[in-house]
């Protein structure tokens, strides 16, 4: 039943190394709550729940033959359910899902038997996909390593982040002084900033050190032109961009929606003018821009990134992380054009010139067939923020101005326009708002 | 008197060194404002300002890791020959032959781990407000920064001329193809036409500017070398320099008002 080359004993006792790993961390974890003196309960199952992690892990790395009687694995029926599901929308849902849970129950989040408890969830789920081959396969690559690592990185960051911002907002509401306010006093930068420095590039080196005997950098065969790979990716930090594409072509995808990324980055300091939570750590304060910055930056880039480099494999399809990347893979496609639906519900033909007309006629012509996607576009980017404006934004069209005021609403809508076109997409298999591959011009 | 008193009395270590050991007070100040690679720093700073949990120290990483990709990049530049001929193979020697070819490793992992420090710092300047007033113009710089590191380590991805290096780059690259106007699959780009001769070719639009010719070949290793090497870091080099020098100069690191 098995179509893969399975776990060889090298690759279980790398397994074992995790759950040692995970044994370590809850050591740690058990004696801080003997020390915080936690009730017997607790204390019992943290420890048994050590122990445990102890023994599996020492089974696993005194393992001396292979597979098959063996041991733990990632059940079946989840992988094909994960794999089932495999689907952009529901990945993109999800991560939105995600990111929604994290903003609303950022106070439960924050403490620490919770966030031990997810910390936990997230590396033995990491552990047990180790035994599938396919993810192995995906997650082990050197390039990837560090992708792996950047997720549980922001992870953490973005925690640290609630973790401070919930204490300062709490002592707010109190009326109490900031966190970053209570003891700071002025101290020499020699030693206390410079140590500080020193001890950081120490640790670095050795990590960068460490991390170049451990894994070699990459090296395919020689380039060669006439041998496309399949998939053909882009550096990995683009890949949030090379996702883009699956939804708009590479003028926008791949230039003006990156170029709007930039100028949105460096054009907000100007835009918010919000004068609290300067140097301080706060959500409640300043929650638009907050969850304005980290929808762009959790589920959109980091989120985007992690798809294009774990779950796109050949011919840019959508595979689940336990999926086999077959070249084969057959996926129906079929999208629709928004003036080819147009026309059809008028119950007439697209409009076309006939041949050897004038070019203005032609011009004429292909402005008619796609006048409802023109129509839409310049409604979008130039009635919405007016209607906005009246509406839902009437504070900051009153604080800001109108010309602060119309680059804000604008950066606004571009960057809604990805997850827009995302759902058109999914729900009406919609593929060009503007359709005039004549002129290039396919929104 | 120890050897150590001995030595820090001699004459040549005071001709290097302007200020006595940093063992008091005074000479803590001292030492901070006498030495070159000390005086990017304030004297003192806010204790909660320099907290780990508060700053993330990720800026500070991105430039130590500047510093090594500069320090291993230089030493791989001895080895490594941009053209067709050699730049795979002298990769190939660097993985299995050389001695430190471990600076490869180093070169690459750094590049990737910069990439996300580069992203963590800003984060972490976005989330504590260190943008608002008076600090809006570093934060464009930051931003320029960004770009420019995404460059650099786009530029050095070609470099290893394998399959992942050449396919990366022209599925980079051919974005530019439909840049508007300036790309000769780009909206607009078919206006730009002189008495009938189209201006915007796939021989003299942005991707061939980028690439050095029409698909990924030696030019574009050739100008991705020069851009990788000398003309970015350069940049980059004198950004930094504004950068830090703004941070001193707008209020110093990231405080409550």
């Amino acid at each position: 039943m098995n179509p893969h080359p399975d776990l060889t004993p090298d690759v279980i006792r790398g397994i074992g190394w995790l759950y040692l790993l995970l044994f370590a961390m809850n050591i740690f974890w058990t004696v801080r709550s003997y020390k915080r003196q936690e009730s017997v309960g607790r204390l019992a199952a943290w420890a048994m729940y050590t122990v445990m992690l102890g023994v599996v892990g020492v089974a696993h790395v005194t393992v001396q033959s292979g597979s098959e009687q063996f041991l733990i694995r990632m059940p079946v029926w989840f992988k094909t359910l994960i794999d089932a599901g495999a689907k952009p929308q529901y990945y993109f849902a999800l991560s939105i899902a995600l990111f929604a849970a994290v903003v609303w129950l950022r106070e439960q989040l924050v403490k620490p038997t919770v966030s031990w408890l997810i910390l936990n969830g997230m590396v033995l789920f990491m552990t047990l996909s180790m035994t599938d081959y396919d993810f192995r396969q995906i997650v082990g690559k050197p390039d990837n390593v560090p992708i792996v690592s950047m997720l549980f990185i922001v992870a953490f960051f973005t925690w640290l982040y609630f973790k401070r911002a919930v204490d300062n907002d709490q002592r707010i509401a109190a009326g109490k002084p900031l966190f970053e306010q209570e003891d700071n006093e002025k101290v020499l930068v020699w030693p206390d900033l410079v140590y500080t420095e020193m001890i950081c590039m120490v640790i670095l080196t050795a990590i960068l050190v460490a991390w170049g005997i451990v894994l070699q950098a990459p090296l395919e065969e020689p380039a060669s032109a006439s041998r496309t790979p399949n998939p053909s990716k882009a550096p990995w930090y683009f890949l949030g961009l090379q996702e883009m594409l699956v939804y708009y072509d590479p003028w926008m995808a791949g230039v003006v929606l990156p170029s709007m990324i930039l100028v949105g980055l460096m054009a907000l300091p100007y835009i918010d003018f919000n004068k609290k939570g300067n140097g301080y750590y706060t959500f409640n304060e300043r929650k638009f821009s907050v969850l304005t910055f980290m929808f762009g930056f959790l589920p959109l880039w980091i989120g985007l990134i992690i798809l294009g480099t774990f779950l796109r494999g050949p011919n840019w399809n959508f595979f689940g992380i336990y999926e086999l990347w077959d070249v084969h893979k057959l996926v129906v496609l079929n999208n629709v054009n928004l003036s080819e639906y147009f026309w059809t519900w008028m119950g007439q033909p697209l409009p076309v010139a006939e041949a050897g007309s004038s070019k203005f006629l032609q011009i004429v012509m292909i402005l008619k067939r796609e006048w409802l996607g023109l129509v839409l576009v310049a409604g979008y980017l130039g009635a919405l923020p007016m209607v906005m404006a009246g509406t839902i934004f009437r504070k900051f069209f009153m604080r800001m101005g109108f010309i602060r005021y119309m680059v804000f609403a604008n950066l606004v809508l571009f960057m809604a326009c990805l997850p827009i076109k995302m759902v058109l997409r999914w729900a009406f298999n919609l593929k060009y708002i503007v359709a005039i591959p004549e002129w290039f011009f396919n929104i | 008197m120890t050897l150590g008193d001995y030595i820090r009395d001699s004459q040549i270590w005071k001709s290097i060194f302007r200020h006595p050991a940093p063992y008091d007070r005074r000479n803590r100040v001292v030492v901070m404002l006498t030495n070159f690679f000390l005086h990017l720093h304030p004297v003192s700073v806010k204790k909660q300002g320099i907290a780990l949990s508060y700053t993330w120290c990720m800026g500070g990483i991105t430039f130590f890791l500047f510093l090594v990709e500069t320090v291993t990049g230089v030493l791989l530049m001895f080895y490594y020959r941009p053209t067709l001929e050699h730049a795979f193979n002298d990769i190939l020697a660097l993985r299995d032959v050389t001695t430190l070819g471990i600076m490869r490793e180093i070169h690459r992992w750094g590049a990737h781990a910069m990439v996300i420090t580069v992203w963590l710092h800003m984060y972490r300047v976005f989330l504590t407000g260190s943008y608002k007033p008076p600090r809006e113009f570093n934060w464009v710089v930051g931003v320029l920064l960004l770009v420019l590191t995404l460059l650099l380590s786009f530029t050095g991805y070609l470099l290893p001329w394998d399959q992942l290096a050449i396919w990366a780059i022209t599925v980079g690259s051919n974005m530019a193809r439909a840049t508007p106007f300036l790309g000769h699959e780009g909206p607009g780009a078919q206006i730009l036409n002189l008495g009938g001769y189209d201006l915007i070719t796939n021989a003299s639009d942005a991707r061939f500017i980028l690439l050095g010719g029409r698909f990924v070949g030696e030019a574009t290793l050739n100008r991705f070398y020069i851009l990788h090497c000398v003309a970015i870091p350069l940049v980059v080099a004198g950004l930094i320099a504004i950068h830090f020098w703004r941070v001193r100069k707008d209020g110093g690191i990231s405080q409550p008002l």
